[in-house]
This record gives C-alpha cells, structure tokens and sequence, in this order.
C-alpha cells in the first residue's frame, strides 16, 4: 500500500511535466497541422538555456526559468518565420521533411556547441526529501510540479480568454475568413509556434534541473509529446493534460507492478488501444462540420 | 547537367584515390565508439585515451617505421549503426584492425562482421561474459567480463555481510549478464535475490524501479548503467528516501561525475572499478599510469573521465604491440599476434587467455577489479 501511494505520488509530478509537453505540441501539431519534429530538441533548448544561465551567467535559479521560457519563444518565432513561412500552404509532408531536417542539424548543433557530456544544473533546493509518512518526494519536482500546473493554467487562459487567443482559434478554422475578418493571420501563425515552443522550452528548463541535460534529451521526450497529443485529441489543450497524467499513470504502475522492462512501452500500449477504439482520441474536439 | 555531375564525381573519385594513396604511409587503426546517444561521455572518453596512445607511439616513431593513424567512427550507442560502422572501417577504410565497441550490445551487433571480413577487435569495455564464449575467434577483451567481476566480489561478499540483494540493471546484454553472473555467484555464497528490475538505456526517470526496490526486505541494491544514468539513480533514489546500500558494478561509473553530479546523494555507495587513477601508487604500473593521467589534465580534459579513457589508451598499446610483432599491418597476423603480446597495461599486464569453445576461442585478458567507496564526496579505497 506504501508504495502504491509513492507510485501516486510520482505519477503526479511525472504528469505535470507531460502534460506540458502535450499541450505546446497540440497548440503546434492539433491546431497549426504542423508536424513538429523540433519539440523535443526546444525542450532540449530550454534545458542548455537553463544551464548557461544558472552556471555561465550566474543567474538566480528563479531568473534562469523565464529567461529560458523566452529564449525558447524566441527560438520558436525564429522557427516559424525562416523555415516555416515560406511553406505555408505547401502539403504537410513538404514541411514535414523540413522541420526533420530542422530537428537533425539542431541536435547536431547541440552536439557541436555542447558536446556529448550530459551536464547538471544546480538548483536552490534542499537535497533532503519532504517525507510524509511513506511517501517521500523532492523539493525540487514538488516546485517542478507547481511551475507546470501554472503554467498550463496561464496557457489555457491564453488560449481561452485573450483576443490573441480568440484569433488563433478563428485563423486555424479557417485562414482565410479571419483575414477577411481583420486578423493579422501571418503574426497569428508565428505567436502560435512561439507559444507551443516556449512550452516545450519551459519543459526542458523544468525538467532539466530534475535529470540531467544532453543533445539527446529531447527525443525521447518528442516521442512522448506525440504519444500524449494523440492520447488527448489533436488540438484539444484539456485533453492533453489529462493525456500526460495518464502516460504517467501508465508507467508508474505498469513499471511499479508489472515489469519495468516493458516501462516506456506501457504508454504506447494505451495509445494503440485509443487508436484502435477511439481514433479522435479520448477527448476529441467535435468536428466542425462543412 | 550530367556532364558536370560526371566530372565532378570523377574529380570527387580521383581526391579520394589520391587522399587514400597519401595516407598508405600509415598505419591505420579503426575506431567504433558512441559518441553520441546515451554512452556518448564515456565512448568519447575511450576515443580521447586512444588519441594520447596514439601520438605517443608516433612521437617515439610509430610502428614498423610508419606513423599510426586512427580512423574514429561514431556509432551513435545503437547496435545497428555499430555493426555498419565496422563494416565501413574495415571495407572503405581498409583499417586491419579495430577498437570497440564500448557496449555488450554494440560489440555483439559488430562480432558477426569480424567474422565476415576476417578483421581481429579489441574490445576495451564491454563485459557481457556470452563475448568471449560465444566462439568469436577474432574477440580479443581487455575489459573484466561480468563473470570475472563476480569472482571478483565473491572475495569481498563476507566482509561486506549482504544478506539479501536486489538488482537495478540497464536492459542489454551487459545489464542481464551482470545481474546473472552476480546472482549466480550469491546464490553459491547462500545470499539472497530478490527484485530484478531492469531500465531502458535511454530512460531518465527510474523512480518507479526505485520505489519497489524501496519496499522490498533486502538490505542492499546491485546497480549496473552508465554513469549518466547512475547520476539520476542516485538523485532519484535520495529524492524517495531510499536507505539501502547501493554497490555498482561495471566499471563505467566516473565516480567523479557522480559526485560532481550527484553531490551528497552518492555518499556511502560502493562501487566495483577497474582503474585508480585516485591512487596511482597502488595500481600495477604506476609510472605508465602518472604519465597517462598527467598527459590527460594537459590536454584539458575531465579528470573524471579517466576511469574510462585508460581503456582506449591500453587498447591502443595492445594493438600497436600486436602490429609490431606481426611485422605487417595485415588482418590475419595481427589476429595471431595478439595471442602472443604482453604489455604493460595501466589497470595489469595484457596477456590474452583462451576462452570459449575449443577450436575458435576469443582471447580474455584478466585486469584487476577494485572496490572503491564515495565518502564525504571523496573517492577512498572500501577498507574491508
């Protein structure tokens, strides 16, 4: 029972930080139609960013976290209007191949700028755990958990509340319309990319300080962002969360009570069975219709 | 257009023919390491070691009056990319002899096409024991096998009183071996085996192994991974609380990353070894292994890194011996000199030993195996 509630617990802070994951690519993937293969190297961005802050500039843990989170916004924006831009209205497979080729040469830049040794970040937070009775859980990951959950509140509000919101959700129905309509489409189009990827980045910079940080960090990351935006629905912010709490759940329990071998499998077994049974996800978007 | 693509694949084929005609007054040896993917630190370690052997033959004259000239390939720490890799070594670059491959399932993944292409490799790191039984004649391993680890430890067992154990291994060829060969051992010593719980090698967050492995009734955890992961292990396993005696194994570990790494979290855990750089009075050749370390802080590199690259220093030595003994940079002599060398490794001397099925026997080298325990973020020999 003990370590049914530790597995919980776990679950928990793993999902925070998949869910945030899952709703920067389903901003990006579910409403943009972009097949993002650059998600996983911005939360590698994200980490390398936290590092040079905290250790190169000498910057407050607390400072290092937003300037990493604009530094990915930053990336991001620069994404979208050198490489994507130019192909808006090309076939999805055109940008496909475009942003694997992107995703190769920045994970080989990684590689070049940082080498292949994985580097630590410090953080400001006690070695010792917070124990309550069986359960026993970091302080850092309970701040990582805290960070995340606001920061999927602030997105949600975004995407939900503000004008810029309102014109996303209108540009992606339909373009076309939305520029009849007075909306800037073209800086609709890049806000959008800058926001999935300051997420992915503010993953990474989270994240990071919690593992440790390497060029290839991001991968298997990526893999897991696909897997939880198809779980949620494409598009679908809510579903996304919920989404990466289920990944999490999976793997503790699957890790915890099954076998630990078959750990990274346990997700894409759930994934299999919603594309089987429920293709649109679990928490699909209704179809617009005509 | 295909005029010009015809003339420049031609100018293209006639650079490479002259580029390969200006290095026939080498020697070259080819290189299989992961130097990217999750063994990248350590794979780029060995490569680093290997270059420091290298230019030190070269400065006293190389061998067989020529210049030795490494060919260093990357194969990403996926077994596929090893195995294309060697065959790029050994078909385009016509290297005689190899270097590789850092891990068990990397060395497995290139044995096949040893055999294939009849070229000899010294393996310097991997130690899945099936390496050197499988009846791979062209396998020479200067790296402890999991087997000879075990024995290792079956002397230190009794003092450290293990009671009952469990197992926290990487899920390859060298995690599985290791967790078999050491149980196999406890078992005869009458300890024991509880949980094994295996980890991919790419996983980052191993909290739920270490939850369970938190709950059972043993006393002490056998932990096999790379350093990389061994770092998240440790934080991982102080972030749960987590009290039980943590022994690695494997010889990959870089205490000094770990405790740069993993601060108090790797205090009070042991960890099995093959190099001392901390202490060089007590390893078997002190002056080789001071010049090496001192050649290593010259170029700048990570002393951390030290219990790794020894590897690619002695495996070049080996080789080189090799070379001058068979007085011709040709695979098949080179395979039979290699019987007959002994050098003066850093870590005991290298002499190979028949191992495996009679008749196409893989050469086994016996190096030491020390225990070494991380007190007070210091590296200090267990005192047993």
């Amino acid at each position: 029972m003990d370590q049914l509630f530790q597995h919980l617990v776990n679950m928990l802070v793993l999902g925070g930080t998949y869910a945030l994951l899952g709703i920067g690519l389903t901003l990006i993937f579910g409403i943009m139609n972009v097949v993002n293969f650059t998600h996983g190297i911005l939360y590698t961005f994200g980490a390398y960013m936290m590092f040079i802050a905290v250790h190169q500039l000498g910057l407050n843990f607390f400072v290092a976290l937003p300037v990493a989170i604009v530094a990915g916004w930053l990336l991001g924006a620069v994404i979208e209007i050198v490489l994507l831009r130019p192909l808006r209205g090309a076939d999805i497979d055109t940008t496909m191949l475009v942003m694997i080729g992107a995703w190769i040469a920045m994970q080989s830049g990684a590689l070049w700028i940082w080498g292949g040794v994985a580097k630590s970040v410090d953080t400001p937070f006690p070695d010792a755990p917070l124990v309550i009775g069986p359960v026993s859980v970091s302080w850092l990951r309970l701040f990582v958990l805290c960070a995340a959950a606001l920061l999927i509140v602030l997105a949600y509000a975004l995407i939900n509340l503000t004008t810029l919101g309102k014109a996303m959700r209108a540009t992606f129905q339909d373009a076309d319309t939305a520029a009849l309509m007075g909306v800037n489409v073209c800086l609709v189009y890049t806000s959008t990319f800058a926001i999935g990827s300051s997420l992915a980045a503010a993953a990474g910079a989270l994240l990071g300080p919690v593992y440790v940080v390497f060029p290839q960090m991001g991968d298997l990351a990526a893999v897991k962002a696909f897997a939880i935006v198809i779980l949620g629905g494409l598009g679908n912010i809510t579903g996304a969360v919920i989404g990466g709490f289920i990944l999490a759940l999976a793997e503790e329990l699957g890790a915890g009570y099954v076998s630990s071998g078959y750990r990274d499998a346990m997700g894409f077994l759930i994934i299999i069975a919603v594309l089987i049974f429920k293709p649109t996800g679990l928490f699909a978007r209704a179809e617009r219709v005509g | 257009m295909i005029r010009t693509l015809k003339a420049a694949s031609a100018l293209a084929f006639a650079a490479a023919f002259l580029a390969s005609a200006a290095h026939a007054q080498t020697i070259k040896i080819g290189i299989n390491e992961p130097l990217t993917g999750a063994f990248a630190a350590s794979g780029t370690y060995v490569v680093n070691g290997a270059k420091i052997a290298a230019d030190e033959i070269n400065a006293k004259g190389g061998v067989l009056g020529k210049k030795i000239e490494l060919v260093i390939e990357d194969n990403k720490s996926n077994p596929t990319e090893a195995a294309a890799v060697a065959e790029k070594l050994i078909t385009r670059d016509k290297t005689p002899v190899l270097l590789g491959a850092w891990g068990s399932s990397l060395t497995l993944a290139v044995m096949p096409k040893l055999t294939e292409y009849e070229t000899p490799m010294v393996v310097e790191t991997s130690s899945a024991s099936k390496i050197t039984t499988s009846g791979n004649p062209y396998v020479f391993r200067i790296s402890p096998p999991s087997f000879v680890e075990a024995a290792a430890f079956k002397t230190i067992v009794d003092k450290l009183s293990l009671k009952k154990v469990d197992f926290l291994v990487i899920n390859n060829d060298w995690g599985r071996g290791t967790a078999e060969d050491f149980g196999k051992m406890m078992k005869e010593k009458g300890i024991n085996i509880g949980l094994t719980e295996t980890m991919d090698q790419n996983a980052q967050d191993m909290s739920a192994q270490l939850a369970k492995i938190k709950a059972t009734d043993s006393e002490t955890v056998i932990i096999t991974a790379a350093v990389d992961q061994l770092t998240l292990i440790f934080k991982q396993a102080a972030a749960l609380g987590f009290k039980k005696r943590i022994i690695t194994t494997g010889g990959s570990q870089n205490p000094d990353q770990i405790i740069a790494q993993a601060g108090a979290a790797a205090n009070d855990t042991l960890h099995l070894t093959t190099f001392l750089p901390w202490m060089p009075d007590k390893t078997p050749n002190p002056e080789a292994t001071n010049y090496f370390i001192s050649e290593w802080k010259k170029r700048g590199f990570d002393f951390a890194g030290c219990t790794e690259s020894f590897r690619g220093y002695d495996g070049i030595r080996t080789i080189a011996a090799a070379i001058e003994k068979a007085g011709k940079a040709e695979p098949a002599a080179i395979k039979d000199a290699l019987w007959t060398i002994d050098v003066k490794g850093l870590n005991g001397d290298i002499v190979f030993k028949k191992s495996g099925p009679a008749g196409s026997e893989s050469g086994q080298s016996f190096p030491n195996v020390y225990l070494v325990e991380i007190a007070d973020g210091k590296v200090v020999m267990k005192d047993l």
